[in-house]
């Protein structure tokens, strides 16, 4: 019962081991790879443990208030430098070392050669709600 | 039509249908299916005896559904050992089922859904809204704690204490969605302590009262933590605070302490006092020792620390304070306040700071975010 982001990294998280870029893949292994991601999420569904997942765009703004009456700035896409998020996973599981071992095997989908990427994946807790008997 | 009313039978026909021997998954269904049948023709035509309307639908809709399967010589058994229409006593049945939904071979948190669903009669979306999670997910988190206890032989096992862990964990919980948890908690535990004469029920149940009777004090309009010393006490509720006191004192005369027991005489202690600086610390911390015997909880030698820094002042809590791993959650929130109070503002100022970066939950967050900025305020 706590609930944990798995953020997935184009870029800011440490190399992979298996540090193919995808589009180096061949086909078989893309579609390999998302499988594996499908099939992932269906299994925590399957076990209660799924909350929610969405992939994002590489292409992102970074925006400002830039004074009364004037419109945001906005700046960027910064993508060769920042840290970009591909996309993420929510999960609702008993314990924290339930979340590091459902991390551990969604690092472990397939990618070049059908070997496991070993990427880095970063897990966040959400915050909970405060528990009625602490003060 | 009384909803409220429904759903209290629900525990009750469950019990009875499983005890005659219906698989809890199919029992469960039947029951659904006589809710139902229920809410359709009541308005119209009122049962004189609800339960006894609720268990001979759902029995009738468990055999038909067991008739539907392939299991004939399990249906044939089933229609040998129907019992008399008569129901048995149906406070042992509901006390069994409170057992089976807590099982130790369910996760916590299939116990907590599984106990909300089948004891508390609320509907899936409604905990999967209380959780903050999808309908789906619930929805086999359920039914897999079903089949889960479905092979579980129906008697009473003898560990209490995993029913009342459930029971704390949802209340604990507090409150999201459309379904108040800690209410619903108070229900439960209030409904057990009548069916099962037990002093730790009672402790847990009076602890719920005494914390449950300060929610109104506990947060501020916007949502911002209030501690307990800076509480309106005068927004306490009095009526549950009695009636906590009343219960927990009836247990302690039976000397058969628990943990429970314990931290409800910790939270009457705090609940007595007319003001804080009231508070009979020098007691509470004698109830912490206690409880520190019970169960060896870091946590509680970590609230200990806090209790001896207001009796016997802040150097003596700094003390046991270093005795407590300090890898615990809240430990520098409690080296802060202890600082403090020392006077060593600088320090405590740090450690509110470091404390706020280490919090689980976004109100302590703001709290202690508050409590650092508070004493490091630029002057004007």
């Amino acid at each position: 019962m706590a609930k944990y982001l798995l953020l997935k990294h184009y870029r800011g998280a440490p190399a992979s081991v298996n540090d193919t870029p995808m589009d180096q893949w061949t086909p078989e292994e893309i579609s390999a790879h998302v499988q594996y991601m499908d099939d992932f999420a269906k299994r925590l569904e399957q076990t209660g443990e799924y909350v929610d997942s969405q992939a994002l765009s590489p292409e992102g703004t970074f925006v400002r208030y830039d004074g009364e009456g004037r419109p945001p700035v906005t700046d960027g896409p910064f993508a060769e430098t920042k840290d970009l998020i591909a996309g993420w996973m929510i999960i609702d599981v008993d314990g924290y070392e339930r979340a590091v071992e459902l991390a551990g095997e969604l690092s472990a989908a397939p990618g070049a050669g059908g070997r496991p990427i070993h990427e880095w994946l970063e897990l966040r807790p959400f915050y909970g709600v405060p528990a009625t008997i602490t003060e | 039509m009384d909803e409220a009313l429904l759903r209290s039978l629900i525990p009750d026909v469950l019990g009875v249908l499983v005890r005659r021997g219906a698989d809890f998954a199919a029992a469960e269904d039947a029951v659904q299916d006589a809710l139902v049948e229920a809410v359709r023709t009541w308005p119209d035509d009122p049962p004189r005896d609800p339960k006894g309307w609720l268990v001979t639908v759902a029995w009738r809709r468990f055999l038909d559904a067991t008739r539907a399967d392939a299991a004939r010589r399990r249906r044939e058994d089933l229609l040998d050992e129907e019992p008399a229409p008569v129901p048995a006593p149906a406070a042992d049945d509901t006390l069994q089922l409170y057992f089976l939904c807590a099982h130790p071979s369910l996760t916590p948190s299939s116990a907590v859904a599984l106990t909300l669903r089948a004891v508390g009669g609320l509907t899936t979306r409604q905990i999967a809204r209380a959780y903050l999670v999808p309908e789906a997910t619930m929805a086999q988190r359920i039914s897999r704690a079903k089949r889960t206890v479905s092979g579980v032989r129906f008697e009473r096992p003898g560990d209490v204490a995993t029913v009342l862990r459930v029971l704390y964990l949802v209340f604990n919980e507090g409150y999201s969605g459309d379904v108040d948890l800690a209410a619903e908690a108070v229900r439960l535990t209030r409904r057990l302590a009548t069916e099962f004469d037990h002093p730790e029920v009672a402790g847990l149940l009076a602890l719920m009262l005494l914390h449950h009777a300060r929610r109104a004090a506990r947060t501020a309009p916007d949502g911002a933590l209030v501690p307990l010393a800076e509480q309106d006490r005068t927004r306490w509720d009095t009526a549950s605070i009695a009636e906590g006191i009343e219960i927990l004192q009836a247990a302690l005369v039976r000397d058969r302490l628990g943990e429970y027991q314990a931290q409800a005489a910790i939270a009457a202690l705090h609940a007595d006092a007319p003001t804080a600086a009231e508070t009979d610390w020098v007691q509470i911390v004698e109830w912490y020792d206690e409880l520190a015997a019970l169960t060896g909880s870091p946590i509680v030698r970590l609230n200990r620390a806090v209790a001896v820094g207001e009796a016997d002042g802040p150097r003596a809590g700094l003390a046991a304070l270093a005795a407590v791993d300090d890898t615990l959650p809240r430990h520098t929130a409690v080296a802060a306040y202890l600082h403090e109070r020392d006077g060593d503002l600088p320090t405590a100022a740090r450690l509110y700071a470091e404390a706020a970066g280490k919090a689980s939950n976004l109100a302590e967050r703001d709290h202690l975010t508050r409590q650092a900025a508070r004493l490091n305020q630029r002057p004007r």
